[in-house]
């Protein structure tokens, strides 16, 4: 079996050590036996909708982001919208998640996003959104705890046609006002949990590889058990700080 | 009023000490900036000879004491802040407990612009600017910024110290107006063969476009151009040939300025430190001490705590390195991965305010180059279980780590291995708690300064 990431923007769109989640990917498909395969993508540069599985794209400084923002719309747009429609998986955070959206606002700027999903971020008066977080969401009929760390000053907002990722139980979320975290449409998972992410949650790691095989090879695919100890241990301590506040 | 108000502040910092709460490194200045917000332009104007400003994300506290060092060897009396305490307050402890007739200080990268104001500097060195703790400084373009406001406004009146290999402070140049030097490597076989991976500077400040790296030394730290408008890398007057590096015993390189070279022998390791010295060297010469006074001064430098120490507990030689953010702890990584044989290590990573309540930056450090080179792991601290994780996923051998909670459970347990040479990686607060377990054993109490 084959898994064929994407990986957008990895030297503007990497701030919060985004490279963790790429390592945990390669690691566990790795141990299992999957080939893995990493394609980088940066300004200017295209990509063809049809050969990756799983696509992702983290967060980066406020001048990197905007130069990603005008790129991402000119040169990768149709692209991402056709890979979305087919069902590659697609994974955003932090800047990532924001750029998904139909606008962002930086400063007084409104900058035009992807569009991908039906939300907007603003800025609103009051202090960055910074600290440990915990959520529940439930992807699969089982509700699952996700643990992480945010830092951002934009609030989104989901537009009546979105979805959120999960429920805030601590942190503040999209907004810090309306109790949700993140985006979640078919295979497209946007969120402000930032950074390595997916180490913290290995679960979660697990059921977007799931995904994106299942894309790539068709049908239902169980993946192996793994020896998850020390990943449930960081989870467990990565839950507990958030849950103390 | 001021006398008066000091030496309230004085009386209190002995009673904490006296009463056992501690180094007492800050509590006097709190005192006396909760009595007089103005204490430090005050206290400060009386310092004969001004004052000299460093700050950096990586190497403050250890080039701050290298200039001590230099200063003191030629008989000169610098009020130091050498406990490492940088924000305000540490500053005006220390222009409160000693006596001195020139202030030497190293400033937390975000209180620069404010003491720089209170100070009126004759001299600011600017080592370098990594990605840290985004949570507590928020992002690096952003310090950048500041610090050139800063520049703008002491332009002409104090000399600027710059590194020119760091783009993002070198940029500062445009700004810092006819008193600013450089400092920087020109040696290419120092260059890292691949280009690391926590790369904070990829932007021409002029212009915005991608910066070309011809070789880089440490991080974004290296010889870089802008292809888009031309922009260069200022030539340093004081720069390093020659370099050798001796694995954690020290560096060697050849410094050469306008008024000649000499040879260092530093006892620190790594081209981090041989930045470190170079700032050191360069400011000096800016505050009048040649650069072969210098470069004999460093041969002599002990090191400062928690930078690359060496001490005895029972049987053990035990290191120390401080790690707080991807750069840094990659360059203590890359120094580690050329001593010989398997290494024993304790790595202490905590969440606290001072070392970022986010511990993702651990995941851009380069510890995958460590893989295969280490014995045994003990991992602690309150997120010993994630750094464990990390190690997992750099291809560390499972069955050699341990998490234990608890840093003095930690520390007993690496120690009771009894390995010839331990290594302790702790964050800022880990080294903290480390000092005040050694303290307590009695090994480090020379380290425990007012």
């Amino acid at each position: 079996m084959k898994l064929r990431l994407l990986s957008l923007y990895p030297d503007q769109m990497n701030i919060y050590a985004d490279r963790g989640n790429i390592i945990f990917f390669e690691q566990r498909c790795r141990w299992r036996g999957i080939d893995f395969e990493v394609t980088r993508c940066g300004t200017g540069d295209t990509f063809d909708p049809a050969g990756f599985d799983l696509i992702y794209m983290g967060g980066g400084q406020d001048r990197d982001q905007q130069i990603v923002a005008s790129d991402l719309v000119e040169t990768k747009r149709e692209s991402l919208v056709r890979a979305k429609e087919d069902g590659a998986v697609v994974l955003a955070v932090c800047g990532g998640y924001q750029l998904l959206g139909i606008s962002y606002q930086l400063a007084d700027d409104v900058i035009e996003g992807l569009g991908l999903v039906d939300l907007k971020t603003v800025r609103e008066p009051g202090p960055r959104l910074i600290g440990p977080v915990v959520i529940t969401v439930n992807l699969d009929g089982t509700d699952r705890t996700i643990a992480g760390f945010e830092n951002h000053g934009g609030r989104t907002y989901l537009g009546p046609e979105a979805k959120p990722f999960g429920k805030v139980e601590s942190g503040h979320g999209n907004n810090g006002n309306d109790g949700f975290e993140g985006v979640r449409e078919d295979n497209l998972v946007g969120t402000y949990l930032h950074g390595p992410l997916l180490p913290k949650n290995s679960w979660l790691a697990d059921h977007l590889i799931k995904l994106a095989l299942e894309h790539h090879h068709g049908g239902t695919i169980e993946l192996d058990p793994l020896d998850d100890r020390f990943e449930d241990a960081a989870h467990e301590t990565a839950r507990r700080v958030a849950l103390a506040g | 009023m001021i006398r008066f108000k000091a030496g309230l502040a004085r009386m209190i910092g002995r009673l904490s000490r006296l009463t056992g709460r501690g180094g007492g490194t800050t509590l006097p200045g709190r005192v006396l900036l909760k009595l007089d917000p103005g204490a430090i332009s005050k206290l400060g104007s009386e310092l004969e000879h001004g004052s000299t400003l460093i700050s950096a994300t990586n190497g403050k506290t250890t080039t701050a004491a290298m200039l001590a060092s230099i200063l003191t060897a030629n008989g000169r009396h610098p009020v130091h802040n050498r406990a490492g305490s940088n924000m305000t307050w540490g500053v005006a402890t220390a222009l409160l407990e000693q006596r001195g007739d020139e202030g030497l200080f190293e400033v937390d990268e975000a209180w620069l612009p404010e003491t720089a104001a209170r100070l009126g500097p004759r001299a600011i060195l600017l080592g370098n600017l990594f990605r840290d703790q985004l949570d507590r400084y928020g992002e690096t373009e952003a310090l950048a910024d500041a610090w050139v406001k800063l520049a703008k406004s002491r332009a002409g009146s104090t000399d600027f110290i710059l590194n020119a290999d760091d783009p993002l402070v070198a940029d500062i140049g445009r700004y810092s107006g006819n008193r600013t030097t450089y400092f920087g490597i020109e040696d290419e076989d120092a260059a890292l063969s691949e280009t690391q991976h926590a790369h904070d500077a990829k932007q021409c400040r002029v212009c915005g476009q991608p910066l070309d790296f011809e070789r880089a030394f440490v991080g974004h730290l290296g010889h870089y151009s802008c292809p888009s408008c031309g922009m260069k890398r200022p030539t340093p007057e004081v720069f390093a040939t020659e370099i050798e590096l001796k694995g954690m015993s020290g560096v060697e390189a050849t410094v050469a300025s306008p008024e000649g070279s000499a040879r260092l022998k530093l006892p620190l390791p790594g081209l981090y430190n041989l930045y470190n010295a170079l700032g050191a060297i360069a400011t000096a010469r800016a505050l009048g001490v040649p650069v072969a006074a210098s470069v004999s001064a460093l041969a002599g430098m002990q090191a400062v705590f928690g930078r690359v120490e060496r001490i005895h507990v029972e049987e053990t030689e035990l290191s120390i390195l401080l790690i707080k953010n991807p750069a840094g702890a990659s360059e203590v990584i890359h120094t580690l991965a050329l001593e010989p044989g398997k290494l024993d290590l304790w790595i202490a990573l905590n969440d606290g305010i001072a070392d970022g309540r986010d511990v993702s930056w651990i995941w851009d450090a380069d510890f995958e180059v460590l893989a295969g080179h280490v014995n045994s792991i003990i991992c602690t601290g309150t997120r010993g279980t994630e750094m464990a994780l990390r190690l997992k996923y750099g291809g560390w051998d499972t069955d050699r780590i341990t998490v234990v909670d608890g840093i003095g459970k930690g520390l007993s347990e690496a120690i009771g291995r009894k390995p010839g040479k331990l290594f302790a990686m702790p964050t800022y607060t880990a080294l903290l708690e480390l000092r005040k377990l050694l303290a307590k054993q009695g090994e480090a109490e020379r380290y425990w300064e007012g």
